[in-house]
């Protein structure tokens, strides 16, 4: 391995186009770590990196952002891991097919749709449509960790991967205040720490026991959780966690007339 | 295998027929032909039992299963009941010389009249070629700039309210601090129409009753009462008051969710309704409280309605016997001023206007009139939409349509018209099972549905017939949705006169103006 | 401006459609700032937009005339200005007439002139109508009749500056530097149709409230067919004036509060009313039936305003970004969290509101964010602040 070079990019003033070719730029040269500095909305970070350099260095690649990354965080992202320091806003991770995405702060809408690799963490809550259409395929299946709570529509017609929700910003005794969740969920499942109502739950979601694999990716992914956040987790039980999961494959079977 | 070979076959029985086989004198050619595969036929004479009108016979002489053509009315009851599928009904073959001005309809219908001196009688809609304009207007859907809504996963909302609006909502100290006049939830914007028993069986109007309470909408009772089993729907039941007063009184009046005065009927307006004593049971009797075997005559007018102001007094009649409990709707039969009339019925108090199209069903009416009085009901609604909403009233009432619906695409062009909700019959009928044979009148329906003949009333069970009722009306209502998700919307009241959703196709500039709509492509 | 739909319409489409950016500043102490931080946080969001349309509404920015009624109006020849002159003239008492001071700034092309009059109404005597409905109607009256004038600001003590540009050149050409208010908001446009007009940019303004929109409303026909039936008059194809009538009607008009405002435009699932205690129940479902022409169905976020409150709401089931903050005493609202903390890089809190629930800062009273990031229905009570 060559020795890892670090490059920072001070991204005030910079139009999304221009910042995102000097981190290309940067990748081809060699940069396994890119710092940029001063981000207040660029669009696509992370997304134009294919073909800088070979599949596994482009996994080894390390973004560290500090500001506000515009929407469509490391879309189509295929390796590398991208750390925020501070809030990301909607659609990060979207079409997510492998890499990390770790964010200290909040997260917007539609966060890891369409998501079909990958790892994403977000410390505090995030919006409307976390995980929505989420899928897996072969061994490729995405997690997303949220710190906090969700708004409406949590996994909403997910078809794969796994969403943890651990409800950390609730207070105690505190019910989730996402509706619709799940709704029209025909894969992958969801870990959701803290109360949630019956009527909050999608149609057609069941609430499975946790088997003993469950536990053991809960486990790891709040340990992980933890450690990304440098969080005390010792509170977090897995007995808090109600496991939701498709029914049927096949939701919508009765819908049409044939 | 046709009758003929069958003989060439048997060559023992000369090909003689009997008088038996000959049909009744008449002028008139069949109209169905009656086909029956002596291969397939194994005599089990279920064609003869399920057939009302002695079609199908057995020849004990020649051991055969034979049929009498002319009796046919095309129900089709014999060639689905057959366990062998060995019969076919098909339009006669034989037919009139064709000739451009008088169809094979005029020939038999004038020769019906030769023969009787009578009034030609139908039942069901209107069957004419005349144009369903529903067919001429097309939907719009989102793309890229809002987006659709997919109704299977997001929220989808066809909860509608039936009843009087007032102008605006008063507020204080975040409550409701003004009064609201009676209002009807109801699931789905699709009623039931005005169905009586008497025009068909116990069991239907128990069926459709059902199937409104498990729905959560209405059904209404047409102007035939309430048999004293139905009280139990009350809460989903619309009573109607019509000419024929039959079972008004307050009981019924009370037992209601909305009391709807009949004024017109789309299959047949400006006249009244006549239901045939033999129609008239023991039970039919009971609900309508008029002596067995009698006929029950409905006058054409309401005779304590000769003018709008009259119809005021009865609506408010109506609204006192019931504490103003609940909202009054007025029916009219969409005819060439229904604009005017309509302005002046929401003038006159009424909470609800319902009009009821040209090609609305009935259970009797003459055929002169189903086929050549009244209006499109496109054109009739659209064009009251418009006139309330020139007069600013449009918003204080429920504008009900029906007469002509036929699938959910036809509810969403009507929402998109104006209207607040349909009603739906003929197309209830035909989830029951009616095969739009339009012999209604006869008293002798082979499906069961317009008779009050135990024998043949029995062939529905209500419980299989509300489930077909139900699961028609959720599939409009899943179909519904998907055009609403489609136009970007997830509430029934945004559609509600948008007539920018439509397009028309194949329509004069005239057709599209009183649409308010505008031609495909611009 | 006779038949604007031919201006605001050459395509005779069923309604105008464009997606945008918008941006709220509120300092709810009252105190006036300068729009700066607006334009830059615009700025950022320039790709949202596509230059055809950017604008500005500013509230205390005419402290000498706190009583007059400030119209802006827009002028496509002398002729039109003197007709409409002749017109203000015997109904209005004209305290100052001036144009507006502008400068040439590149980007923006076939400016109209632009004037501003302080006026007071001279309503006859014997005249039943009240002072703001006769405002309203002179001001429709202009728009509607007079060709090649359009009268686009309307409310005291504040002013509307928008034309065809994105909005930082919207910003040089007003000279906004020069201005000083404690409410900005502000728009950028992305319309489909390229012909845009000055008049059809954003804030759409009736008398002091004005409203800035992005999203397009699937409902606009349903909308549309329920205020032409109460008496609007809708003539520039737009979603955003079925949203200005709407403001006027429940707003204006029927003197409801904010949070009705938003239950009426972005009312709750049937489902939830279903589940809400019995009186919320009742006032809900009257307003849904009563007003369900004007549920705004489809993506939207707005900011709506007037001289002493800034609301932002979202459609029901948020189709459309929308994000607040607070630092201090100052309230932002904006499509994108980045261009606040452009602004403002440490934030007191930053929330996205639920779909519908409206987030209200009020003159003195800054919104609580569990307020809002919740579906809490019960009125709010907001955190008072020193004025």
């Amino acid at each position: 391995m060559s020795i890892a070079t670090s490059i920072e990019i001070d991204a005030a003033g910079l139009y999304y186009k221009e910042l995102n070719a000097q981190i290309r730029d940067a990748v081809s040269e060699g940069a396994l770590k890119v710092v940029l500095k001063n981000v207040t909305g660029q669009r696509y970070i992370g997304t134009n990196l294919y073909g800088t350099v070979d599949r596994d260095t482009l996994r080894k690649l390390e973004i560290e952002i500090h500001g506000t990354p515009g929407n469509d965080l490391g879309m189509f992202l295929d390796g590398p891991t991208i750390t925020v320091h501070g809030n990301v806003m909607d659609g990060s991770g979207n079409t997510m097919n492998h890499g990390r995405i770790v964010a200290h702060g909040r997260a917007g809408d539609i966060t890891g749709f369409s998501a079909r690799g990958g790892e994403m963490f977000i410390k505090g809550n995030a919006g409307y449509r976390v995980g929505i259409h989420m899928k897996e395929y072969g061994d490729m299946r995405p997690v997303m960790t949220i710190g906090g709570a969700t708004q409406d529509f949590l996994g909403e017609y997910m078809a794969g991967g796994v969403v943890i929700i651990l409800g950390l910003t609730l207070k105690p005794g505190e019910a989730h205040y996402c509706n619709h969740v799940g709704t029209g969920m025909h894969g992958g499942m969801i870990f959701l720490r803290g109360n949630i109502e019956p009527h909050q739950i999608g149609t057609g979601v069941g609430m499975p026991e946790l088997t003993d694999k469950d536990a053991e990716l809960l486990t790891n992914y709040i340990a992980e959780y933890g450690r990304l956040f440098d969080t005390d987790v010792s509170e977090i039980k897995l007995e808090d966690f109600t496991k939701l999961a498709p029914l049927s494959v096949r939701p919508y079977k009765q819908v049409y007339a044939y | 295998m046709k009758i003929e070979e069958h003989q060439n076959n048997n060559p023992s029985k000369p090909a003689q027929r009997k008088a038996s086989d000959f049909k009744i004198r008449s002028n008139r050619l069949s109209e169905f032909a009656v086909q029956r595969d002596y291969d397939r036929c194994i005599k089990c004479e279920v064609c003869i039992k399920q057939c009302s009108f002695d079609v199908h016979y057995r020849d004990e002489e020649d051991d055969l299963i034979k049929h009498r053509p002319e009796n046919c009315v095309g129900c089709h009851r014999c060639a689905v009941m057959c366990p062998t599928a060995a019969i076919s009904i098909t339009p006669n073959p034989a037919q009139y010389r064709a000739h451009g001005s008088w169809s094979g309809e005029h020939v038999k219908d004038i020769n019906r009249q030769a023969e009787t001196g009578g009034v030609v009688l139908t039942g069901s809609g209107n069957d004419k070629a005349a144009p369903v304009y529903w067919d001429r207007m097309l939907i719009n859907a989102s793309q890229v700039t809002n987006p659709s809504i997919d109704p299977l996963r997001e929220p989808m909302e066809l909860r509608t309210y039936i009843g009087a609006k007032p102008a605006s909502v008063k507020v204080k100290d975040g409550k409701l601090a003004s009064e609201m006049p009676p209002q009807i939830k109801i699931q789905m914007p699709i009623l039931f129409s005005a169905i009586s028993y008497g025009a068909i069986s116990y069991n239907v109007q128990k069926a459709i009753a059902e199937a409104a309470e498990e729905l959560g909408t209405l059904y209404n009772t047409g102007e035939g009462g309430l048999h004293p089993d139905f009280y139990k729907y009350k809460d989903n039941t619309i009573v109607q008051v019509a000419s024929g007063r039959f079972g008004v009184h307050p009981d019924y009046l009370n037992a209601a969710r909305m009391v709807e005065i009949k004024i017109g009927q789309g299959a047949k307006p400006g006249i009244g309704g006549h239901l045939a004593g033999e129609k008239v049971s023991e039970s039919v009797s009971i609900t309508r409280m008029i002596p067995m075997g009698t006929d029950a005559i409905s006058p054409a007018p309401q005779h304590d309605i000769y003018s709008i102001e009259d119809l005021r007094m009865l609506i408010f009649a109506l609204k006192e016997a019931t504490n103003y409990r609940v909202p009054v709707s007025v029916k009219i039969a969409a005819v060439h001023n229904a604009a005017a009339i309509a302005s002046g019925i929401v003038r006159a108090g009424a909470d609800v206007v319902a009009i009821d199209g040209f090609r609305g069903g009935t259970g009797a009416a003459p055929k002169a009139i189903r086929d050549n009085v009244g209006l499109p009901i496109e054109f009739a609604l659209a064009a009251v939409d418009q006139r309330l909403r020139d007069e600013g009233i449009r918003n204080q009432v429920t504008l009900i349509s029906g007469g002509g619906i036929r699938c959910a695409a036809d509810i969403v062009k009507a929402i998109a018209l104006g209207a607040d909700a349909v009603y739906i019959g003929t197309a209830a009928l035909i989830a029951v099972g009616c095969t739009l044979c339009q012999k209604c009148y006869s008293g002798k329906c082979n499906w069961g549905i317009a008779t009050q003949n135990p024998y043949l009333a029995k062939r529905v069970n209500s419980e299989i017939a509300k489930n077909r009722l139900v699961n028609l009306v959720q599939g409009w209502s899943h179909e519904i949705k998907e055009m609403l998700g489609g136009m970007g919307i997830n509430s029934i009241e945004s559609l509600k006169g948008s007539r920018s959703q439509l397009r028309g196709v194949g329509l004069t500039s005239e057709e599209l103006d009183i649409l308010g709509i505008r031609p495909a492509g611009m | 401006m006779r038949d604007l739909s031919m201006v605001c319409n050459p395509y005779n489409e069923d309604k105008v459609i464009s997606a945008c950016s918008i941006f709220g500043m509120m300092d709810v102490s009252g105190k006036p700032f300068s729009g700066e931080p607006v334009f830059r946080a615009m700025e950022n969001m320039h790709d949202r937009g596509n230059g055809l349309g950017g604008g500005f509404a500013v509230y205390g920015i005419y402290p000498e005339f706190p009583d007059h009624y400030a119209l802006h109006i827009m002028y496509t020849s002398q002729a039109a200005r003197h007709e409409t002159e002749q017109y203000l003239e015997p109904r209005f008492l004209v305290e100052r007439s001036e144009e507006i001071p502008t400068r040439k700034t590149d980007g923006i092309n076939n400016e109209p002139l632009v004037y501003r009059y302080f006026v007071l109404p001279k309503i006859p005597k014997q005249s039943e109508v009240t002072e703001e409905d006769f405002m309203v109607e002179q001001v429709l009256r202009v728009n509607a009749e007079i060709d090649g004038a359009f009268v686009f600001s309307s409310g005291k003590n504040m002013g509307v500056f928008k034309g065809v540009g994105f909005p930082e050149q919207i910003a040089r050409y007003f000279r906004l530097e020069e201005y000083q208010g404690h409410i900005w908001t502000a728009h950028g446009r992305f319309p489909t149709n390229s012909q845009a007009w000055w008049g059809g940019a954003h804030p759409f303004c009736m008398l002091d409230w004005t409203v800035v929109h992005n999203g397009e409303l699937s409902s606009y026909g349903a909308n549309r067919a329920y205020l032409e039936t109460i008496g609007y008059k809708c003539t520039m194809f737009t979603d955003t004036e079925v949203l200005t009538y709407a403001i006027d009607l429940i707003l204006r008009r029927e003197k409801l509060p904010p949070e009705i405002f938003a239950r009426v435009i972005s009312p709750p699932l049937w489902e939830e009313i279903d589940r809400m205690p019995e009186d919320e129940r009742k006032l809900q479902t009257a307003l849904r039936s009563v007003y369900g022409g004007l549920l705004m169905n489809g993506p939207f976020s707005i900011v709506v305003a007037n001289g002493s409150q800034m609301i932002a709401v979202t459609d029901r089931i948020r189709l459309r970004p929308l994000t607040a903050a607070t630092k201090d005493s100052t309230l932002y609202f904006s499509s994108e969290e980045a261009s606040i903390r452009l602004v403002s890089l440490e934030l007191d809190h930053v929330w996205t509101p639920m779909g519908g629930v409206p987030v209200i800062g009020k003159l003195g009273a800054l919104p609580v964010p569990e307020q809002s990031t919740k579906r809490n229905y019960t009125t709010s009570t907001p955190v008072e602040v020193a004025r």
